[in-house]
């Protein structure tokens, strides 16, 4: 029998980013045992990097705002793929769940009336963005935690125990969710620093993990975003839809190389920033989609006035969703008309007085002094696309949060729906309180469901643990050793130049053919030393994770043959409205347990309910929807 | 561009350790960071060091480099001379674990002594109304990526292993005048920072914010407006008398 230490828990959170602390705070104010288990320290997830702010239609700024405006901006940003009740959700709940953490201790900025403060950002109608400078991130992070922490308290008071009914679980990853018939019932892990196994015996798993950036080469994305959650769920039976959409964020540093792809924040942008090519051109105008058609200025002279008055003048280019902004990027990097390292210019020197730079964007002039030697209020930035943000994710119901397998739910960037085919700025953060909260009371309320506890099967752990330190082994005859390190610049390398930005169907077929290789090679895979704080170990059980997880990014891109928000086929470069309500849907057929195979299908998504359709003119639907689809709106049946 | 950095990483666990010499590729624009990525994927792929962002945004790459404590994600190779040797070892105030990576739950500890956030009562959310110039002084304080370079440095427990348990350190101190500053914030927070929380170990050497990678002024606008405050209640005389004559102190 392996050694295991064992933990019982009512709930078991995995990640400790916003969605995942989110989760753990509505659990347990539920009044449940709630582990949350995270590969990092406590307040170190990848939420701490988001910048800009949480989009919430709290009027603060622009009366005319609400949750309808917040919706329509939410579902044109995904052209129109997005699962719109996901969408309606987001936007209704989103100003509540900034409200209430001002409540925690969260401290944004102000109004001059003493409200939240909100910004401009790509794609949103209004100034509708709560943000503390561009630190946005780090202060949800830490006010959760703080919560957590003051929970903690209250249990002190009640149990003598701070970790009665809520423990952190930090620098332990989890390898396997485990099973008890079709539901969940454990998930199988070790502990990074020692390297010894833990299981969390469980009838309710949140995977709150985040997204797969780790498999591009050009990213902003750190390295616990190896798709983790994706593949667990896969593994376990779930299915991940949208995989094919993955957001490159307009604006990542380009230079110094050992920086390349860290996030300049859309907020640069918000706040008066302008691109400009090698020529000092503002090219934004002239990448106007129609789709996008009079509701952008087509003129500086408009976009300029429309800072200050935003009544009677029409929005800068520079603010269009950001998959339009990436292809511009892209294209004028192409034709000649980039910057010296290969990206265009982010111009706020000749925007904004210094000091107000400073005050605005504080981390970006930090970020940019230190590491590249740039002084932003003198000088224009250097910027191109870096893979951002996955769309793709576990399919779950809107309401609770459920994946299609008993007790397991996911929330945040590891989910799919909520986002269609491109995610708008500030749309991440709010994303992450609504449904971290939805997918906490989903667990409650099933877990209080429960006749009885699902059981761990002895076999299950003994399986897993073979497979975690399978690594230490030298490989089986006939395989070559191979190094994790290797492997994974090669993926990265393989996805980063054929499943990147700009798609066409050879070069997908190249990195399938490629992942196959990897997959072979993947089995050779062995590391050195102990299993004590052993990163190459880590390394090797992440690739696993990395390997299923592009070969539904590479699947999906290859079978959509068109182009829609984070998924661009040179090849079928137009957006087609007969695959707009067309999902793709990943599921695992079985195969070999380190790397399970993957299967791709397509499915229609649910018609719009009536009453959201019609917050639309049909002009604008016309735009994205079939003829048939539109026969009964009103407008035409009038 | 590129040339042969040395450096000295100290290698090892709880029980011994010692530094190792390396000699490995530098190239324009890098990151102490960027070296140990680059020694782990080519000559000690089991060298552990903690890291997250690479952007100076989470805190988790603290250690020392040539003795000084720094984020090894901000501390550019540039600084260097290139016929330099770099040493680059854990941070001293907290048990090494392995390498570079320190056991930093003492910090986990103190965040958790520190009473929460206390709205008033009746306020519901939604309807908090605070100026921009009253949460700056809070925000400032909130910046703080909780790296613990400033636990690391204060001499209070960096050789003084005996005052961790009378002291929170730096960070949690600030963590007192964040909620003391917070314009909503209704708790009594002086008397405890001085009894249970060992504001008076600090004697304002401000070792603290000359390490802060985010550059807060831990010294100046935390710790010394902290004890400004626990002077003015525990030993202005006139504050005194009053206490005793009201008996404020006892309820």
């Amino acid at each position: 029998m392996t050694e295991v230490e064992r933990h019982s828990y009512d709930v078991v959170v995995i990640g400790a980013g916003g969605a995942g602390l989110r989760a753990v705070i509505e659990a347990r104010q539920r009044g449940l045992s709630v582990a949350v288990v995270c590969k990092s320290l406590f307040g170190k997830a990848h939420t701490v990097m988001a910048e800009g702010g949480c989009a919430a239609s709290m009027g603060n700024a622009n009366s005319n705002d609400n949750w309808q405006v917040h919706f329509r901006d939410t579902m044109r940003g995904g052209k129109f793929l997005n699962n719109w009740r996901m969408a309606e959700l987001h936007a209704r709940e989103a100003p509540d769940r900034v409200w209430e953490l001002e409540s925690y201790g969260a401290l944004f900025d102000r109004t001059k009336d003493g409200r939240i403060s909100q910004r401009n950002f790509g794609g949103h109608t209004y100034p509708r963005l709560a943000h503390v400078g561009d630190r946005t991130g780090l202060e949800l992070i830490r006010t959760m935690q703080q919560k957590i922490v003051s929970l903690q308290q209250e249990d002190y008071k009640q149990y003598g125990d701070y970790e009665a009914r809520v423990k952190v679980f930090a620098e332990c990853t989890i390898t396997e969710l485990l099973k008890d018939g079709g539901r969940i019932a454990g998930a199988f892990g070790y502990w990074r620093e020692s390297g010894r196994f833990v299981l969390f015996e469980t009838p309710a798993v949140v995977v709150a993990t985040g997204g797969i950036g780790k498999s591009f080469k050009v990213t902003s994305n750190s390295w616990e975003y190896t798709g983790d959650g994706h593949a667990l769920a896969l593994r376990a039976g779930a299915s991940l839809i949208n995989m094919e959409f993955v957001q490159f964020h307009p604006t990542g540093m380009v230079w110094p190389p050992s920086v390349k792809g860290i996030l300049v924040t859309e907020g640069v942008r918000g706040d008066g920033g302008v691109l400009k090519n090698s020529q000092g051109e503002r090219f934004m105008f002239r990448y106007i989609p129609d789709v996008f058609k009079g509701q952008y200025a087509d003129s500086e002279d408009e976009a300029d006035r429309w800072y200050d008055d935003a009544d009677n003048n029409r929005r800068t280019p520079d603010l269009l969703p950001r998959d339009e902004v990436a292809r511009a990027i892209n294209a004028e990097v192409k034709e000649g008309r980039g910057s010296p390292h290969g990206g265009v210019f982010l111009d706020i020197a000749s925007r904004l007085p210094t000091e107000e730079i400073k005050r605005r964007l504080p981390s970006m002039y930090h970020q940019f002094k230190e590491l590249a030697d740039v002084d932003i209020t003198k000088e224009p930035m250097e910027v191109g696309p870096t893979c951002h943000y996955v769309m793709g994710g576990i399919e779950v119901d809107p309401d609770t949060a459920s994946s299609s397998v008993p007790g397991l739910f996911a929330a945040g960037e590891c989910s799919g729906g909520m986002h269609g085919s491109n995610r708008l700025g500030g749309n991440s953060l709010s994303d992450l309180l609504v449904f971290g909260r939805r997918a906490g009371l989903g667990a409650a309320s099933y877990v209080e469901s429960l006749a009885e506890r699902p059981v761990v099967a002895d076999a299950d752990i003994t399986a897993a643990a073979k497979l975690a330190v399978a690594p230490f082994d030298p490989p089986a005859d006939g395989v070559d050793a191979e190094n994790p390190y290797t492997l994974h610049t090669e993926l990265q390398q393989s996805m980063n130049d054929l499943v990147g930005i700009i798609r066409k169907a050879d070069e997908i077929a190249k990195a399938l053919d490629k992942l196959g290789e990897i997959r072979k090679r993947i089995r050779g895979v062995t590391v050195e030393g102990h299993r004590q704080y052993n990163p190459g170990w880590h390394l090797a059980l992440d690739l696993r994770n990395m390997l299923v997880v592009s070969e539904c990014v590479a699947q999906a891109a290859l079978r959509r043959t068109e182009s829609r928000g984070g998924h661009t086929r040179d090849d079928h470069p137009q957006m087609d409205s007969q695959w707009r309500n067309t999902l793709l849907v990943c599921t695992s057929p079985g195969g070999d347990p380190l790397a399970p195979d993957v299967a791709v299908d397509a499915k229609p998504q649910d018609p719009m309910r009536q009453d959201l359709l019609e917050l639309f003119e049909l002009s604008e639907l016309e735009k994205y929807y079939t003829e048939d689809e539109l026969a009964d709106h009103p407008e035409r049946t009038a | 561009m590129g040339y042969d950095a040395k450096l000295k990483v100290w290698r090892g666990d709880n029980g011994s350790g010692a530094l190792q010499d390396f000699t490995v590729e530098a190239n324009e624009g890098e990151v102490v960071l960027d070296l140990i990525h680059r020694l782990q994927a080519t000559q000690a792929p089991d060298l552990a060091v903690r890291w997250n962002c690479k952007a100076g945004k989470c805190g988790s790459c603290s250690a020392e480099v040539n003795g000084r404590p720094r984020l090894l994600c901000m501390t550019r190779m540039s600084v260097f001379d290139e016929d330099e040797t770099i040493t680059v070892t854990p941070m001293r105030t907290f048990p090494v674990i392995r390498d570079l990576v320190t056991d930093v739950s003492y910090n986990y500890t103190k965040a958790r002594e520190i009473p929460s956030f206390t709205p008033p009562k009746d306020l519901e959310p939604g309807d908090y109304r605070m100026q921009q110039v009253d949460v700056e002084r809070s925000q400032e304080f909130r910046k703080c990526i909780e790296c613990f370079l400033c636990q690391n440095t204060c001499h209070v427990v960096r050789d003084h292993e005996e005052n961790k348990t009378a002291f929170a350190g730096p960070r949690f101190l600030m963590r007192i005048a964040e909620l003391e500053m917070h314009p909503l914030d209704v708790a009594d927070r002086s008397d405890e920072a001085q009894t249970e929380h060992g504001l008076g170990f600090c004697n304002i050497t401000k070792c603290c914010t000359d390490v802060c990678p985010e550059g807060i002024h831990i010294t100046d606008n935390a710790l010394i407006p902290m004890k400004e405050r626990v002077a003015d209640r525990r030993y202005d005389p006139i504050v005194w008398l009053g206490n005793k004559l009201f008996r404020r102190g006892e309820n």
